[in-house]
This record gives structure tokens, sequence and C-alpha cells, in this order.
């Protein structure tokens, strides 16, 4: 079966980031990029299942400018076929994000796609499931394990007080969450090679998605400040501070 | 026309963060509806008519809404949201599965984890891991909208009188079905309910050192979370997490023991009431939010603590 990867080019997650000083957007100057960590995720998943047998093919598919190449270039050299690049100016939205992917969806019919929950730019966690709305696919969100069983998929998913369960019929969609694996360096050899597969570009249009756009960012700022507070010397006094002067022990 | 609440529940009991919910969705200004699709819920029904405030519960009750599947919840919501502006829900794992599924069938944007409504159509929201809050304004008529719980004081449990109407439809996509779940046996508080929270960073070292966290945690009630360092090292399991990409606590008491104070997990935690660190690294960042700071090697300060408590 084939298997569908999206991955997002990001600021790395090693980078602080600043709002600029007009609070228009946030400084992305000079930043390194790279693939958002839980699409590595999302790869090596789909990575596994080909080298367990179960996906004959992995294509990696990303939206955006131009510079994304460089991801899926990335997802290529830790193991995807093939790329795909959908060419966007710029950043859209979850929601256009989701449109287009449906439209790759149909063009190549996977049987899964894997994506990140959530990238940590935006931090919205929407395309997975917009697109399995769209695509009128089931979807496991937050993923710790995975197993395809014939025309099912066993999803594990991170819930919040513990796991869950679900299985869902194929085509379906996964999102990743931390736990699911490790994902492997790409070896010297395997990005020589990266360079020389198939990766194909698509316009908006090829699809037949329009890109609108529906929120504006009116201001971005810093996080409120919380005040640092006192360095106490001893356990005593810790115990003694939280007991009489926070009163909340 | 009013916003739909879309309350969490186990089919038993209103999971709290529905208050919450509730009390950003009254920020929004619109009358207030609540919806409780489930499986045999008609308690939940009726402690969410107890709300104060809320117009009416909206109950359905069907063996396909059983568990939340997004599958089958996201196509009831999308049919009920035409009665409403605003679809609202708490960002815990339920809503985050549920809601953007809703979005994309109305064909709107999501605003996801909201920390504040600074009018009908615009909200500000964290990004970058908390580095950076935005303020988005949609242009969408009809608003999907996940809400950061701990941004906004819940509402009242009771107190109020709701009609309670029963909703008919069934959505049964047939494409996914509940196999099982285990949910942590803990004798503590859930984590993002929970007065006083413990949490242990890259410091503790390995798993068996969060033991030293038990006694501490049994003599405070409090919960037990973790740093996204200790997740990754495999110390604790993800669902201990607390931070941006994990759980979004704001207890009355928060300990972070060996914890540098990553933004990722400061945009956990920093809505604390009060904030304790202890940490060898007098140089650490979480040094910066904490209350009350104690330099000191963790495995000498946390034994020393459980004595004195």
């Amino acid at each position: 079966m084939k298997v569908l990867v999206a991955v997002k080019r990001v600021v790395d997650y090693n980078v602080k980031v600043r709002a600029k000083a007009d609070g228009s957007d946030v400084d992305l100057n000079n930043v390194k990029m790279s693939i958002n960590p839980f699409c590595e995720i999302a790869v090596e998943e789909a990575v596994r299942l080909k080298e367990a047998g179960v996906a004959t093919e992995v294509i990696a598919v990303s939206i955006g400018d131009k510079a994304c190449q460089e991801q899926i270039r990335t997802a290529l050299a830790l193991g995807a076929d093939r790329g795909i690049q959908v060419e966007t100016d710029g950043p859209v939205e979850p929601l256009v994000v989701a449109k287009l992917l449906k439209g790759v969806v149909e063009k190549e019919e996977p049987q899964l796609v894997i994506l990140g929950k959530q990238s940590i730019d935006g931090d919205n966690n929407q395309t997975g499931q917009m697109l399995g709305a769209l695509a009128g696919m089931a979807q496991g969100t937050f993923a710790s394990e995975v197993k395809v069983d014939g025309d099912q998929v066993q999803v594990t998913r991170e819930v919040d007080g513990g796991l869950q369960t679900v299985s869902l019929k194929l085509p379906a969609i996964v999102t990743t969450d931390l736990r699911l694996n490790e994902p492997r360096y790409a070896s010297l050899p395997n990005i020589m090679k990266a360079k020389k597969k198939q990766l194909d570009v698509y316009s908006p249009a090829d699809l037949g998605v329009e890109v609108k756009q529906h929120l504006t960012l009116v201001k971005v700022e810093p996080p409120a400040e919380r005040q640092a507070g006192i360095k106490v010397e001893s356990v005593d006094e810790l115990v003694d501070k939280l007991k009489n002067e926070a009163k909340v022990i | 026309m009013g916003t739909l609440v879309v309350a969490e529940h186990d089919n038993a009991t209103l999971n709290p963060a529905t208050l919450n919910a509730v009390a950003a969705a009254q920020a929004l200004g619109a009358d207030i509806d609540i919806l409780v699709a489930g499986n045999g819920c008609a308690a939940v029904g009726e402690a969410a008519a107890k709300v104060p405030g809320v117009g009416k519960v909206l109950v359905a009750d069907n063996a396909a809404y059983d568990h939340a599947l997004a599958e089958n919840t996201s196509l009831l919501v999308a049919e009920l949201a035409a009665g409403y502006d605003n679809v609202v829900a708490a960002a815990t794992t339920s809503g985050k599965n549920v809601m953007p599924r809703v979005a994309a069938l109305l064909d709107v944007a999501q605003i996801s984890d909201i920390i504040s409504v600074e009018a009908a159509d615009t909200f500000k929201r964290p990004i970058y891991a908390g580095n950076v809050i935005a303020t988005v304004q949609t242009a969408d008529a009809k608003k999907v909208i996940t809400v950061r719980a701990t941004a906004f004081d819940p509402v009242a449990a009771e107190g109020g009188s709701a009609a309670v109407e029963a909703v008919d439809a069934v959505h049964d996509a047939g494409v996914s079905s509940f196999v099982g779940e285990e949910l942590a046996q803990s004798d503590r508080p859930e984590l993002t309910a929970a007065p006083v929270v413990i949490s242990g960073g890259r410091g503790m070292q390995n798993g068996d050192n969060f033991k030293l966290l038990d006694g501490i945690a049994d003599k405070l009630g409090a919960a037990i979370g973790a740093s996204r360092a200790a997740v990754d090292a495999g110390f604790v399991p993800n669902d201990m997490q607390v931070g941006q990409t994990g759980k979004i606590v704001a207890p009355e008491l928060y300990i972070a023991v060996g914890i540098s104070g990553a933004i990722q997990h400061l945009a956990g935690m920093k809505d604390s009431k009060v904030i304790v660190a202890i940490n060898k690294d007098e140089d650490a960042p979480i040094f910066q939010v904490a209350d009350y700071g104690l330099v000191a090697d963790l495995f000498e300060a946390l034994p020393e603590l459980e004595g004195k408590l």
C-alpha cells in the first residue's frame, strides 16, 4: 500500500522565536529552518512501515514556497521514495493545507496518510483532522502506536487520561505524538541519493483548490512576563514560606 | 444565534474543563447552549443543565457518539452548528480531535487554544511553543474555537436550570470504532485538575528516581508531571508531560524539580499561582519564573522536603 506523509518547514525547535519590534509578526530573519519534529516522526513511521513490508511506497508532500523542497529532500534522505511540493506563496492556513492535501490524496490514492499532530510554529493541531473530514477518512490522532491489519489500522492514541485504541477502516489518517518512534538520522549516502529522487511540483490550481485567507494576524507580542521571586536558602525556609507566606500548603 | 459549547464527559460526569469553555463562551457575549453527545449520557445532560447561564442542553444519546469518536461526533456538531454563530470546546485531547473536523465540514478556519476573547471575532492564542502571543481576527461568519481551559476561570457547576432537549440525529460514518482504553490508574488527582502539581525533569536522571516525588505528592495531594525532556528520555510516559505540546496546568502550587525551564515547559505551567523550583543549577531559567527557588541537589532536597511536610 501507498503511504503519504506530510512534512512542514518550520523554525528549528532550538531557535527562540521573538516578536518583531513593531509587533507585526515574528522575526524569522536568518533563523535556522528544519523539518517540523512531529513530521519527522511521521516520516520515520512511514519508512518503518515500508521496511516491515506493509507499505510499498512512501511519498513525502510539503506545501509552501520553493524553500520547502529542502524538507522534502530531508524526508527523502530518511527513506521516502519520492516527493511532491505544492507551491504556494509562503505559508497557508491549515484548512487550505488540508484542501491541498486532499487534492494530492485524490491523485495518489494512498491507504494511509501520516502527519504530525501539530507544527511547532502555528501550534494549531488541525490539519490531519481537517483532511480527515474533507476526504471522509477516519483518523487516529496523537498516535503512540500504529498497527496495520488487512483493511484496518489500529491506532493507540495519547489522550488526557492515558491511552485509547481505535480501529480505523483504510484509507485512514494518522497524526503522530512524541512517543510513536525515535526518528533516525539520515546517512550521508542517503542524503546524496535523495537529491536524485523524483520530486513533482503542483500548483493549487492543478489540484483545483482556491487559496483563501480566513484569518488575519492582527499583532504578535511576547507573553506576559512572570515576576521572578526569591531564592530560599534551605528546605526549612521553603516549607515556611509555602505555609506562612504563600499559604498554599 | 448564540454559542454552542460541546461538553466533554465520560457518559457519567461532566469534565470540569467544560466549565472553562463555558466561561470563554460567555466572553463571546451570545446566548449559550451546551451539547452533550454520548452513549447513556443522561446524567451528564442533567449536570450540564445546572450550569448557570445556559439556555438549553442538547442531549444526543446514541451508541454512535460513544467515546466521542471524531468521525461521528463531528458530523453531528457540524449539523447543529447551522443554528449557531460559534461552536466552542475545551482544547482537551478530545476537543482537539473533534473540532477541526467540524471546522473543515463548515469550511471555516478553527481558532485553536484561545487564551482570551478580544472581540467577537478577535482572539489571542499562544504560538511558537508559547514564545509569542498572537492576536488573530477571523473573517468567517461562523466560528469554531477551542479554549485553553487554564486561561478562563470556570463558571459555577451549580445554580442553573436549563431545559434539556433530546437530539435525535444519528450520524455514524461507519469508518472507526473504539477498541479499548488504558487510563492511568492512580489515586492521585488528574494532572490538569490537581490543586498541586509536582513535576520532574531531566535532572531526575531516570524513571526510578521519579519515586522520590511520590511521598511528597501523597502528602500534598498532588499530581505528578514531567517535562518534555524527561518524557523524551523515556523516564516517564507522555501522558505526564506538562508543556505546550503536552498538558497545560495551572494549579495553586507547582513544584518543578530538576527542570531547567525550557519555554516549551513554561508555556504549560506559568499560569500556576505559586511556582517552586528546585534545581542545582542556579542559572536555570526556571528560577526566572519561580516564586520560590531552591538551589540544591534534588536527591538531598526531596527526601528532606518529604520529611518536613
